[in-house]
């Protein structure tokens, strides 16, 4: 009771190498069996697809524009998965949006700023309703999701068949916002910077606030959190919003980029996105996960994709490869977090029963 | 011992009933600062809705609730808790797959900063958390963030009673918290108990395990049925009498072996 016990502290960390050539605070981290796939398919693909291209500046273009785009989806929605729900209605979001900025601007002529701000605000009103019926209702935010995902798809289509009589119409963007939100620097697209700003502001949220202790508690134990004084209803509303804004970005990235909206587009991102944070180590139960982790785990789905295709053969592969890697991400982050849950410091004496879990 | 004149935490004349249920009738009991008071009784004797009472949970039927000797009505788990009144439950309701540190401050972190650079102070919440643990004689935690799944389920009540002391506690309620853990795991929280009580808490300690209360209560009071059917202090009564009065009155010189037996093993 009288000595103070940071002296122990400190060597007790610094001696956790737990004899192996990893320390434990890495290898126990949400993020390292996603390094570890990250690494792993870029020097599988160096090697295969290397003579093919894949390492010229234009490839790998081409992967990092595949990852920011994926990423800048699959962090809010990994975040939300952190906290325990899931968000499956990203994919109409995208189509929803990117539709609302070509609408807008072509066929009602309105002022592309405006125009902008209608599709984040259609990803962040998805957003807004899906977190306040989970909330209210507590059913399984898969199931609400996934009815929003089809509900705001048939809106978009409808709409759009309506208002212009088609599905996909062009759009161009004009400065600042094509600067902003449709420019390309040595074959990288802004959505890069996008993604680092997204990332860089989850990452501080995740790792550093107080919201972000908040997130893995409302996913780790709903219960202590609810106990403990956590808000966790706002938490779960806060990031249902922030993945309905992510979404829209892109919608408007592409809208941006690609100089159309498309209502139907952006349905493929409804499954990549928990794909890449589960590669990541996100948890799929929650409470568990890293920003680091989500963006590794689009790097890697980024780098199959390209990678797939400068190899020659045909794209057919790239489900099963994805399906692979996601079943062997899904093992090692099991392994991972027991490792975890293992003793974290350098006890070596036996314990009496150590429960896991609660 | 010293018998504080008025109780910190006390319930008057209390009743409760659920429909037609009268979970307590007519109970006072009185909790004071630097003492172990040991609710006993059989299954379903009331000593759950008792401490419910005391932590804001249930509001009761009848009777009335005072704090420092002055009637407080208790609107709430969280106006309770404002008030000094903790209450460990014995799942604990620690986060598994979060550290030490950020457990001990969840929902009330330390923070620094402004504006969008306000952030968690993880160093102060290392260190506060790490010595207030370590303080409670829970040595075998050297890292504040190793994970709380980590830890054992006496280490996890230690973890919460440190918490809630840390948060300004005055009354600590403990529901059972030695019944699902083995002799070693019980007498770590048992030590915590003792920790707490020297540091000038009143603990509420509900448990079935007649050992256990002995060895730590100051004051006892035996629920039967919603009712107190016995109240007294420490040395008052023979130890067999105690066990009579913890099985509803009836005569347990067979049940006195097999307790005294489960305390050895
Ligand atoms: N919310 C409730 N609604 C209806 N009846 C209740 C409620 N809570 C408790 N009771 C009843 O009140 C009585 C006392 O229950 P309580 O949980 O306080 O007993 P206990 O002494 O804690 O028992 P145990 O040792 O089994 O934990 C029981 O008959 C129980 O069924
Ligand atoms: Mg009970």
């Amino acid at each position: 009771m009288t000595d103070t016990p940071i002296a122990h502290v400190n060597t007790a960390r610094r001696s956790s190498l737990a004899g192996a050539f990893v320390p434990t605070k890495i290898y126990r981290s949400p993020q390292f069996g996603a390094l570890i796939a990250a690494v792993g398919v870029y020097v599988f693909f160096a090697v295969v697809a290397g003579p093919n291209g894949f390492l010229t500046p234009a490839a790998t273009a081409g992967w990092v524009n595949a990852t920011a785009e994926l990423a800048l989806i699959a962090i809010p929605v990994g975040v939300l998965m952190i906290s325990g729900e899931f968000d499956l209605s990203v994919g109409s979001v995208v189509g929803a949006s990117s539709i609302t900025v070509a609408l807008g601007s072509t066929v009602l002529g309105l002022p592309l700023p405006l125009v902008i701000i209608a599709a984040l605000g259609v990803g962040a009103l998805t957003g807004l309703v899906n977190g306040l019926i989970v909330n209210a209702t507590r059913l399984p935010s898969f199931i609400v999701t996934l009815a929003s995902n089809f509900i705001l798809l048939g809106l978009a289509l409808g709409l759009s068949r309506v208002l212009a009589g088609v599905s996909t119409v062009s759009v161009t963007f004009d400065e600042p916002w094509s600067t902003l939100f449709a420019s390309t620097f040595f074959d990288l697209n802004v959505t890069v910077v996008w993604c680092l700003v997204v990332g860089l502001v989850a990452y501080w949220v995740l790792a550093h606030t107080r919201m972000g202790s908040w997130i893995y508690a409302t996913g780790g134990n709903l219960d202590g959190a609810i106990k403990a004084g956590v808000p966790t209803n706002r938490v779960r509303l806060t990031l249902f919003i922030a993945s309905g804004l992510g979404a829209a970005l892109v919608g408007v990235l592409q809208a941006g980029l690609y100089h159309s909206g498309n209502a139907v587009q952006g349905q493929g991102f409804v499954f990549q996105a928990p794909i890449v944070a589960v590669i990541g180590g996100v948890l799929l139960v929650g409470g568990y996960g890293s920003v680091q982790g989500i963006v590794l785990g689009a790097i890697t789905y980024g780098v199959v994709s390209i990678g797939l295709f400068y190899t020659g053969w045909t794209s057919d592969w790239l489900s099963a490869f994805i399906g692979g890697l996601l079943i062997i991400a899904v093992l090692a982050n099991d392994a991972i977090r027991k490792s975890a849950l293992k003793s974290g410091g350098r006890t070596r004496a036996p314990r009496a029963r150590t429960k896991e879990g609660l | 011992m010293s018998t504080a004149p008025i109780p910190v935490l006390e319930l008057e004349h209390v009743g409760k009933s659920f429909g037609g249920t009268h979970a307590l009738t007519d109970a006072t009991i009185g909790v004071f600062a630097g003492e172990v008071h040991c609710l006993l009784g059989d299954n379903g004797a009331g000593k759950s809705t008792l401490i419910k009472v005391m932590s804001g949970i249930h509001q009761p039927t009848s009777g009335r609730v005072l704090i420092d000797g002055v009637e407080t009505p208790l609107v709430s788990a969280r106006f309770a808790q404002d008030r000094g009144i903790a209450t460990v439950h014995q799942d604990v309701g620690m986060i598994p797959l979060m550290s030490v540190a950020r457990n001990f401050f969840l929902g009330r972190e330390l923070t620094r900063g402004r504006g969008p650079f306000r952030r968690i102070d993880m160093k102060r919440a290392r260190e506060i958390s790490l010595e207030h643990v370590r303080s409670m004689g829970i040595r075998r935690v050297h890292d504040a963030d190793q994970m709380v799944g980590t830890l054992s389920g006496g280490e996890r009540q230690a973890l919460a009673i440190a918490r809630a002391m840390y948060f300004g506690a005055k009354v600590l309620i403990l529901d059972e918290p030695t019944s699902a853990l083995g002799v070693k795991e019980a007498s770590i929280v048992l030590k915590q108990i003792e920790v707490a009580r020297s540091r000038g808490l009143g603990v509420v300690f509900i448990t079935h395990n007649a050992s256990h209360a002995l060895a730590i209560g100051d004051r006892f009071t035996v629920l039967i049925q919603g009712r107190v059917a016995a109240a007294w202090t420490r040395g008052e009564r023979s130890r067999n009498d105690v066990l009579d009065l913890m099985a509803g009155g009836e005569v347990v010189d067979d049940l006195f072996e097999k307790v005294t037996g489960e305390a050895a093993s």
